[in-house]
């Protein structure tokens, strides 16, 4: 016989719905957190891998050839590596943060359907939102500061810029985050969807929002792929912040709104429609 | 003409799990479940019967409070779902019809963090964890991946889970579904392990015997209504005779056969493959057969099942 029955005190004096009720959203980015771990490996590979492949390729090899036709000043008053790193750093945030909330959504949704048995617990629809960005948050963190370690010791990055530049990175992340969070609710099955997002959504942004070169090299009708891109936003952002790449102040305050702004509509819309799809 | 609704008493004494008055959902114009009326008792092992689509596992989700009623009154544990949903939530414990576990997590970290989703501590969790191995018999199994269990086991570390915070009602979506007749006598037991504790059951199936071994009492439920209520022997005494003849005349020859067969028994169903003849007596009816110079090709006489009671209220069989 088992030992069950010997020791039941019975839900209505062990739980106190208080508890999860406030601290909820912390338990499902613990969750979310645990299930990462078991992929840390990767994604410190991946962190570390990552900028270091880029900086020796493109920012040490097409640098140099950069370097060489534009003289000492490089581009934009400064070495082709030290324009590149804020760019390279606001894509990783963005990366991190997405992979972090598409995933996981889908796999809650529709490959488990975890978050239909989280949601059977005291845990709210708002409050699995939040969990899941919350981790999302934590692993952009990481990946954000192993891309620092590396370009700060590729001297691309001034050290006293890594503070404001972290906020402005989280900033990016979340926003996309965000409205990723939200479109990606709407799958019912993830036939594609990936591939859909990386080919036709994560490949142009990084390639057309100013990360190679200034995104006024590009022709007037493919700037606006820039103006849209989280990407541009703080990538621009970055280089302010970074070596003082001039930036029209009504310009920052647009960037900084925007990216919030996604956020805030990523949210908005992502709380309603996690509540739907949980009571169908 | 027997009542075919649940009594439901004016108020609701601190002993009743669940009071559903004119309960109602409806997606668009579906109408999943159609004003039904039931009450679930503390420590009682209640049942929903009846086949896919009958709206079981609709009012499942509007007891589990995850999917808020298009009308009517819902009470659970003292409480409206739509203005305290966690705080009923909390004290539920809910098993549903797909094992909805985490693959990447091991079987005591899907048990640990599914004890997290409600405040409790890793310091009470740990004991319990291993309390729910052995009550689930998946004590070798904890440090394997989900994805690594059979049927069975992913079913009862599912019970399990739901058990975690020792809920004050346990909710079962066809608890053995698709499970081995092996598998689901072994889940019935613990079933029963944990009625023995006090634990108020509320169990959908759409098998008779799960429903006959399981529950004290029982709704019969076809397009989103209530078509009966009692205790399976009741229902079973009330819609169908004592005993059932099965005969087979050849798919070919049912039909005309049973017009033949008329007058034997108390009553007469004719399904495709073969007639069921409703008597208290089934060898005494299968002689009135043979003596008539009618030859079955196969018969065979049992007692009546809640199948019968659910052809007799609704004109269909319950599995196809």
């Amino acid at each position: 016989m088992s030992t069950i029955n010997k020791t039941w005190q019975g839900a209505a004096k062990l739980v106190n719905p208080a508890t999860p009720m406030r601290w909820g959203a912390f338990y499902v980015a613990e969750f979310r957190i645990r299930g990462m771990l078991k992929w840390a490996a990767a994604i410190v590979a991946f962190g570390l891998g990552n900028p270091v492949m880029y900086l020796l390729s493109i920012g040490v090899g097409i640098g140099a050839m950069v370097n060489n036709s534009q003289g000492s000043h490089g581009i934009d008053g400064v070495p082709y590596l030290t324009f590149l790193a804020p760019a390279l750093l606001a894509t990783a945030a963005i990366q991190g943060a997405m992979d972090e909330v598409t995933f996981p959504t889908i796999e809650g949704f529709v490959w488990t359907k975890m978050f239909y048995s989280i949601n059977n617990t005291a845990i709210s629809s708002k409050q699995i939102v939040d969990g899941v960005m919350l981790s999302a948050m934590a692993r952009c963190v990481l990946q954000v500061m192993l891309y620092e370690l590396i370009l700060v010791a590729f001297g691309a990055l001034p050290l006293a810029s890594l503070p404001v530049l972290t906020v402005a990175s989280l900033l990016a992340g979340w926003g996309f985050a965000a409205v990723m969070l939200s479109v990606t609710v709407f799958i019912k099955d993830d036939d594609g969807f990936f591939a859909i997002v990386g080919r036709f959504i994560l490949t142009p942004m990084f390639m057309f929002s100013g990360t190679f070169f200034p995104l006024t090299a590009l022709p007037i009708w493919l700037q606006w792929i820039g103006w849209v891109s989280p990407v541009w936003h703080a990538t621009d952002l970055g280089r302010a912040l970074s070596y003082g790449h001039h930036v029209e102040p009504w310009l920052l305050v647009v960037h900084v709104v925007y990216l919030a702004a996604l956020g805030l509509a990523g949210m908005a819309t992502a709380y309603p429609q996690f509540k739907k799809r949980l009571a169908e | 003409m027997p009542k075919t609704q649940a009594k439901v008493t004016a108020d609701s004494s601190p002993e009743l799990m669940i009071v559903a008055k004119e309960l109602t959902k409806t997606y668009g114009d579906f109408i999943a479940v159609d004003g039904i009326n039931f009450e679930v008792k503390k420590g009682e092992s209640f049942g929903l019967l009846g086949p896919n689509g009958a709206g079981k596992s609709t009012t499942m989700k509007m007891i589990a409070s995850t999917s808020q009623r298009s009308g009517g009154e819902l009470t659970i544990l003292g409480k409206d779902p739509n203005q305290h949903g966690p705080e009923i939530r909390a004290h539920l414990g809910v098993v549903p019809q797909q094992d909805n576990l985490d693959r990447e997590l091991k079987v005591w970290e899907n048990l640990m963090t599914y004890g997290r989703f409600f405040g409790l501590k890793s310091s009470f969790l740990k004991p319990k964890i291993e309390e729910l191995l052995q009550f689930a018999q998946l004590e070798e199994k904890r440090n394997v991946k989900t994805e690594e269990l059979s049927g069975g086991m992913k079913r009862r570390l599912t019970i399990a889970r739901g058990l975690i915070n020792e809920p004050e009602i346990l909710m079962l979506d066809e608890p053995t579904t698709g499970l081995d007749p092996q598998a689901r006598h072994i889940l019935w037991d613990r079933l029963f392990r944990l009625k023995e504790v006090g634990v108020t059951l509320v169990i959908t199936t759409h098998y008779m015997d799960e429903a006959e071994q399981l529950c004290d009492r029982l709704v019969v439920m076809d397009k989103g209504k209530i078509m009966a209520e009692g205790s399976p022997a009741n229902l079973i005494k009330t819609y169908s005779s004592k005993e059932v003849l099965e005969v087979r005349f050849g798919s070919d020859n049912n039909k005309t056969m049973a017009k033949q067969l008329k007058g034997i028994g108390d009553r007469l169903e004719s399904l495709p493959d073969r007639i069921l003849v409703y008597t208290e007596d089934g060898e005494a009816a299968l002689k009135k057969i043979l003596a008539a110079g009618m030859h079955p090709i196969t018969s065979l006489v049992r007692r009546s099942s809640l199948e019968d009671v659910f052809l007799r209220l609704t004109g269909r069989t319950l599995v196809d």
